[in-house]
């Protein structure tokens, strides 16, 4: 029993696609079987209507998230028995495998479920906030935003220490300038896309132009950084995600109220007591963060955020407070889901997580666009 | 509903100077709106009728004057309070991807709620009841998008019930609508301004509609309000010729006696 260890690629290639696969379908039949019911809570003064569906779904994308972090504890270029890397993890300590398991895999997995967090919540706030499936943090440029900065310190040769602080305030920066330009006696999420989508294409020239100018041995790293990566996550990116998703996914629960009301569009916000400016700027404002925090971590990986809350949406409906949990859940499992297979898919070369995300979110992208614009 | 038995909501504009940044497209306009009644806005297209209903609903900041509910400015008080008192059905209401009918209803419950009293009592028995008054009870789980234009027009309705508020604003609620669910529509507007006691102030299109169904009419052209008061006292060839430029027989209405304004032709 000790010895379960997998050792051979082909076998921990196929373990981990499989296991993406059934558990995806687990989340699909989950969602098919469940009814849409909801129950109301209220105590005192107190009260919530809380969907039933939406938390079972929730139970389940947790368990999917476990079940693929137990194989993610498992495989690996250097075998390890199932139950020591699980218990390695879990409560002993200093064994033979604890570096390997407590320093390379497990904060990796960590990592990768906590960005996916914050990538999926971002983009369901955006695509909602902006009433287009379509949209995302990556399309309106705050991860170009963000590369820039990246790739200008990783390209002059500055201190890599100081990237996640450039990656995070380029980020900000580019969201508050899409934010400002975009005003004209208020904000309009159409003009708001519209100037996203520009800035983004000059970013990406900006990032061309310093790609060519720096020496090629930097711009490798630059690339590399880009694709958004896990390689070498530690827990100290652990503990920044959490600590901001614990202050940023609170924050977001409490304004889908909000955002379900400038959804209405302004005439009817206004009119059934939203103040809209101020909403839209506290929800564009903790999206954005989402996408910093993330991006300043994990780099700009894309797809995750215009995927997953499409894929929420089908499972579970339009935005609620349990939606956005829900998406939250949905986009750890897919960014840990893709960051394995990228690990094992041709082991023992590693592909960065956004590879996966892109081959997988280019086919889905375009699919949603034939669908939206037949839709319409 | 259970709210306003007796609604003594007062509801007036005052010295209304509107515009949307450029020329001012009312100016000094001074309307009083009677409690408990139908008022409906009528006149030529580009009178500025809509963009009186958006100030009243305070879509649109005056430039100059002030709406008042119970003679307070709409615009020094709390804005869900406001929403409390008053609301509004705008021209083209736009509703979120894939939403359910009472998904949409529920979110009229909006200025009632809070950061913890999310789902109240009272928050439901609303939203039951502007179903059941709009007939859309068995439809309400059913997705927006699937329902006829007469029906989602209900369904906007049946929002701006919930919302519960003494005063309702409608900018053109008939358009886009066959004559069947025009009356429909309006059938729904009077008997909730007879039984539940709402101010109901609205832009129609359609005269003779406007004459049947309004309590009172305000009848503009160029920005300012050139006659208002009963349907009966007001409509007169006269007034027609001065608001719309054209020349009209005014016969009764076989209905219901009141005026019915019968349009000429050029060549006749």
């Amino acid at each position: 029993m000790h010895y379960l260890a997998i050792t051979t690629p082909t076998l921990q290639r196929s373990l981990t696609v499989l296991a993406g696969i059934a558990l995806t379908i687990f989340l699909i039949r989950l969602a098919d079987h469940i009814q849409p019911r909801h129950h109301t809570f209220r105590w005192q003064n107190i009260s919530s209507r809380i969907q039933l569906r939406v938390v079972w779904l929730s139970l389940g994308a947790t368990i999917a998230i476990i079940v693929l972090s137990g194989i993610g504890l498992i495989v690996g270029d250097y075998p390890i028995p199932a139950t020591k890397a699980i218990a390695t993890a879990l409560w002993e300590r200093n064994g033979e495998y604890d570096f390997i398991i407590n320093s390379l895999r497990f904060p990796r997995i960590v990592v990768a479920i906590l960005a996916g967090m914050c990538f999926a919540s971002s983009g369901l706030i955006f695509q909602s906030l902006i009433n287009n499936p379509l949209v995302s943090p990556d399309i309106i440029g705050i991860n170009s935003g963000a590369a820039v900065l990246a790739v200008a310190i990783l390209a002059i040769g500055g201190n890599t220490e100081h990237l996640p602080w450039a990656a995070f305030l380029g980020a900000l920066l580019t969201a508050g300038l899409i934010y400002l330009l975009s005003w004209r006696k208020g904000i309009s999420p159409t003009r708001l896309v519209l100037v996203g989508i520009g800035i983004n294409s000059v970013l990406g020239a900006i990032i061309t132009y310093i790609t060519i100018k720096y020496p090629i041995e930097r711009v490798v790293a630059a690339a590399r950084w880009q694709a958004g990566t896990l390689f070498g996550a530690r827990w100290d990116d652990a503990r920044t995600l959490a600590i901001g998703l614990l202050i940023l996914l609170p924050a977001a629960f409490f304004l889908t109220n909000r955002l379900k009301i400038l959804q209405l569009g302004d005439e009817t916000a206004i009119t059934v007591g939203s103040k809209i400016e101020r909403d839209r700027l506290a929800l564009l404002s903790v999206a954005s963060l989402l996408a910093a925090l993330a991006v300043s971590v994990v780099g700009p990986l894309g797809f995750v955020a215009l995927i997953v809350p499409q894929a929420a949406r089908l499972l579970v409906g339009s935005i609620t407070g349990g939606v956005l949990i829900f998406t939250a859940l949905l986009g750890g499992f897919f960014l840990l889901g893709a960051d394995l297979i990228a690990q094992r898919l041709f082991a023992p070369v590693m592909l960065p997580a956004g590879v996966i995300t892109a081959t997988f979110g280019g086919p889905y992208f375009l699919y949603l666009l034939a669908r939206y614009n037949r839709a319409n | 509903m259970q709210t306003n038995p007796n609604n003594t909501t007062t509801f007036s504009g005052q010295d209304l100077h509107l515009s949307y940044g450029g020329p001012m497209i009312v100016e000094g306009l001074t309307v009083t709106i009677p409690t408990q009644e139908i008022t409906a806005i009528i006149g030529p297209n580009g009178c500025g009728k809509s963009t009186l209903l958006k100030a009243l609903a305070r879509i649109l900041i005056p430039a100059q004057g002030k709406v008042e509910v119970n003679d307070i400015n709409i615009h020094s008080q709390p804005t869900k309070e406001i929403a409390r008192q008053l609301g509004l059905l705008p021209q083209n209401p736009r509703s979120p991807d894939a939403i359910t009918v009472s998904d949409l209803i529920r979110r009229g419950r909006y200025p009632h709620q809070s950061i913890f009293r999310q789902w109240s009592s009272d928050d439901e028995t609303s939203v039951d009841m502007a179903l059941s008054l709009t007939g859309l009870t068995n439809f309400s789980e059913r997705p927006i998008d699937e329902l006829s234009g007469g029906q989602r027009q209900r369904v906007w309705i049946a929002m701006l019930l919930a919302q519960e508020t003494p005063i309702m604003l409608l900018d053109e609620p008939t358009t886009h609508l066959d004559i069947a669910h025009q009356i429909e529509v309006l059938d729904l507007l009077k008997e909730l301004a007879k039984r539940n006691n709402r101010t109901i102030v609205m832009v129609l299109h359609d005269l003779n509609l406007a004459v049947r169904y309004a309590d009172n009419l305000v009848a503009m052209r160029d920005g300012k309000i050139k006659t208002a008061g009963k349907p009966n006292n007001v409509v007169t060839a006269q007034m027609i010729h001065e608001v719309f430029s054209i020349e009209a027989q005014i016969l009764q209405d076989p209905v219901t006696g009141s005026p019915l304004c019968i349009p000429m032709m050029k060549s006749t």
